[in-house]
C-alpha cells in the first residue's frame, strides 16, 4: 500500500499537472480572500465554504489517470499480477490522491494565518470547517477514484466523477424545490453539502463525520469491486 | 512446477482456451506456440493470475491460482505481451518500485537489481527515462522487471518480439542462461526461437492444444514419408517410368524445368527403412542421365507448424 501510494505522489510531483492543479486552486481562493478582506472582513469562512466548491473541478482532473492510465497503459498487469493485494493497491491509490489534497488544504491554511497575524481569532467554525473540508475531499477523491476505476478513458472519467459529485452537492437544493416529501428527505441525506454545512457552523457533529467516513470507505470498497468484477467479464 | 487442468476461458459466447491440459516440470524450458489469437496469451494471463479461467485449474508448484493467488504469484515473474513499464520513470526507479511491490527486503533490493540490470545488459542506462529508451531497451527493462524478486518461475509473452535481429539473439541468450536455474514458459508465432531455445513445445491453435512434444520428435514424426528432391538431366517422360519401376518408390513427378535439359523432380519413397537413392543413382547411370542434384527435403518446424495448425481448421 505504502509503495504504491509513494510511487503516486511521486508521479504527481514529478509531473506539471500538481502544480497547475494546485496554482488554479490557489489562485482562485486567493481572489475569493481578496474579496472579503479588501472591504475589512476577517471572515474566511465564505472563502472556506467556496473552497468546498472548488473541489469539484479539481477532485475530477486529478483523479482522473489514477487507475485509469494503469489500464490504458497495461501497467494494471504488473500491478495485478505482483504479490500486493488488488486492496493494497487501490488503498494505495486512495491515499496518493488523498495526500495531495492535504497538500493543497495545506497550503490554502496560509490565508487564515493572515488573518490571524493580523489579529483575526481563532473560530470554532473555522476549526470546524476545516476538519469538515478534509472529510469531504476524503469522499470527494474517493468518488474520483471510483470514476477512474470505471473507464480507461482519462477523460470520460473526469467527466464522471464530476457530475456524480455535481448531483450530491446540488442534491440540497433539489431536496428543497421537490414537494414530494420522501424524495426530498432522500436527496438531502445523499447531499454532502448539507452535511458540510454542520461543520462550517462549528458543530462536530458524530453522525457526520460517520457519514463521511463510511461514505469514503463505500466507494473505495466500490473500486476493488468493480476491478475484480472486470477481471471476470473483460474480453 | 505448473500444473493445467481442463483450462477454459470464455469471452461471452467466444471460447478463447478450450479444455487444455499440459505440465511443466520444474527447470524445464517450454515454448508455447500458435498463430495470433490461438489464446496463447490469455492461457498464460491466467496463469500469471490477471485474468480468472471459466473452468479448470492453474496449479504453481502445488498451489492453486485460484485459492492461493499471492503464493502463486510470489513465485511467478511475468513478462507480458506489452511490458507494463511506467514512462516517467528511470530504469532505477522503476525497478525499485517493481522489487517493492515483490516485498523484496531493502536489504536484498541493490544488490538484486544490479546482477539483474548486468544480467539483462542495462547497466549503462539504469538512470535513463523509461521513455526516451528503445524498444529493445525497454523490452529489457520488461525482462528485469520480471526477474525482480528471484521468482522461480518465468512466464514470457513473446520476449523478442519487435526487436532487431542482435537483440532477438541476446535477449534468446538471456533466456537461456536463466532458464538453469528456472522453470520458463516462453510463447512466440516465430518457430526458429522456439526451436532455439526451448526443450519441448506445446502448439495451440484456436484454443485448443494441437501438438506437444520435443523439437527434435515433432520434426521426426513428419519426416517418415521420405521425399527427395532431384534434378536429373535427361528426357523427362522416360526417367520418371524409369524410376517408377524402382523398388519403394511411391510416387514421382517432375516439378519444373531447370537448365536446357534438366528437370527438377520431387520423389517420395514408401517407407523410411527403404532406401532407395542408392537404386535410383545407378538406374538414372545406366541410361546415361546424370543426377545433378539429390537431397532430402526434411519438413522444417515451419512445415510442421503450418500443417498441425492447418489440420486443426480442418476439423
Amino acid at each position: 500500500m505504502f509503495t504504491v501510494a509513494k510511487k503516486e505522489i511521486s508521479t504527481y510531483f514529478k509531473s506539471p499537472i500538481a502544480y497547475v492543479l494546485i496554482g488554479l486552486f490557489m489562485l482562485m481562493i486567493s481572489i475569493m480572500f481578496y474579496t472579503p478582506f479588501s472591504v475589512g472582513s476577517g471572515d474566511f469562512m465564505p472563502v472556506l465554504e467556496s473552497m468546498g466548491f472548488f473541489l469539484l473541478f479539481l477532485v475530477p482532473i486529478m483523479t482522473m489517470r489514477i487507475l485509469a492510465e494503469d489500464r490504458k497503459n497495461g501497467t494494471e498487469v504488473l500491478l495485478l499480477t505482483s504479490p500486493t493485494s488488488l486492496t493494497n493497491i487501490v488503498l494505495g491509490k486512495f491515499f496518493a490522491m488523498y495526500f495531495v489534497f492535504l497538500v493543497i488544504t495545506v497550503l490554502s491554511m496560509i490565508y487564515p494565518i493572515i488573518i490571524f497575524a493580523f489579529g483575526g481569532v481563532l473560530t470554532v467554525q473555522l476549526v470546524g470547517g476545516y476538519i469538515g473540508f478534509l472529510l469531504l475531499g476524503a469522499s470527494f477523491v474517493a468518488i474520483g477514484v471510483f470514476a477512474s476505476a470505471l473507464t480507461e478513458n482519462q477523460v470520460v472519467a473526469a467527466i464522471f466523477s464530476f457530475v456524480a459529485l455535481l448531483i450530491m452537492w446540488m442534491a440540497d437544493a433539489f431536496s428543497t424545490q421537490v414537494g414530494n416529501s420522501f424524495i426530498a428527505s432522500v436527496m438531502g441525506w445523499i447531499s454532502l453539502l448539507t452535511r458540510y454545512n454542520v461543520f462550517t457552523n462549528g458543530i462536530l457533529g458524530l453522525p457526520e463525520i460517520a457519514y463521511f467516513l463510511l461514505f469514503t470507505t463505500l466507494f473505495i470498497f466500490l473500486t476493488i469491486r468493480v476491478i475484480e468484477r472486470r477481471r471476470w467479464v473483460q474480453g | 512446477m505448473i500444473e493445467i487442468q481442463n483450462l477454459t476461458k470464455k469471452y461471452g459466447q467466444i471460447v478463447a482456451v478450450n479444455n487444455i491440459s499440459f505440465n511443466v516440470n520444474k527447470g524445464e524450458i517450454v515454448g508455447f506456440l500458435g498463430p495470433n489469437g490461438a489464446g496463447k496469451s490469455t492461457t498464460m494471463n491466467i496463469i500469471t493470475g490477471y485474468l480468472p479461467s471459466t473452468a479448470g485449474t492453474v496449479k504453481v508448484d502445488g498451489y492453486d491460482i485460484m485459492t492461493h493467488p499471492s503464493e502463486v504469484k510470489k513465485r511467478i515473474g511475468y513478462l507480458p505481451e506489452a511490458p507494463p513499464l511506467y514512462r516517467d520513470m528511470t530504469v532505477t526507479e522503476y525497478l525499485k518500485f517493481v522489487s517493492n511491490l515483490n516485498n523484496v527486503s531493502k536489504k536484498n533490493q541493490k544488490g538484486q537489481m544490479a546482477d539483474i540490470m548486468e544480467l539483462v545488459g542495462l547497466t549503462d542506462h539504469r538512470k535513463r527515462l523509461i521513455d526516451n529508451l528503445s524498444k529493445g531497451y525497454r523490452q529489457r527493462v520488461g525482462l528485469a522487471q520480471a526477474l525482480i524478486g528471484n521468482p522461480e518461475v518465468l512466464i514470457l509473452d513473446e520476449p523478442t518480439v519487435g526487436l532487431d535481429p542482435k537483440q532477438i539473439i541476446e535477449i534468446r541468450r538471456v533466456i537461456k542462461a536463466l532458464s538453469e536455474e528456472r522453470t520458463i514458459i516462453l510463447s512466440s508465432h516465430i518457430l526458429t526461437e522456439v526451436s532455439a531455445i526451448c526443450e519441448r513445445i506445446v502448439i495451440i491453435n484456436k484454443g485448443k492444444i494441437a501438438a506437444e512434444d520435443t523439437p527434435e520428435r515433432l520434426s521426426q514424426d513428419l519426416d517418415k514419408t521420405l521425399k527427395l528432391s532431384l534434378t536429373i538431366m535427361g528426357p523427362k517422360d522416360n526417367i520418371i517410368k524409369t524410376v517408377k519401376k524402382i523398388d519403394g518408390v511411391k510416387y514421382m513427378e517432375a516439378a519444373g524445368m531447370v537448365g536446357e535439359k534438366s528437370y527438377k523432380y520431387i520423389l517420395e519413397g514408401k517407407n523410411e527403412k527403404n532406401d532407395i537413392r542408392e537404386k535410383l543413382f545407378y538406374a538414372m547411370a545406366e541410361n546415361g542421365w546424370p543426377v545433378i542434384e539429390m537431397k532430402p527435403s526434411v519438413m522444417t518446424l515451419e512445415d510442421i507448424f503450418i500443417s498441425v495448425v492447418t489440420k486443426g481448421q480442418e476439423v
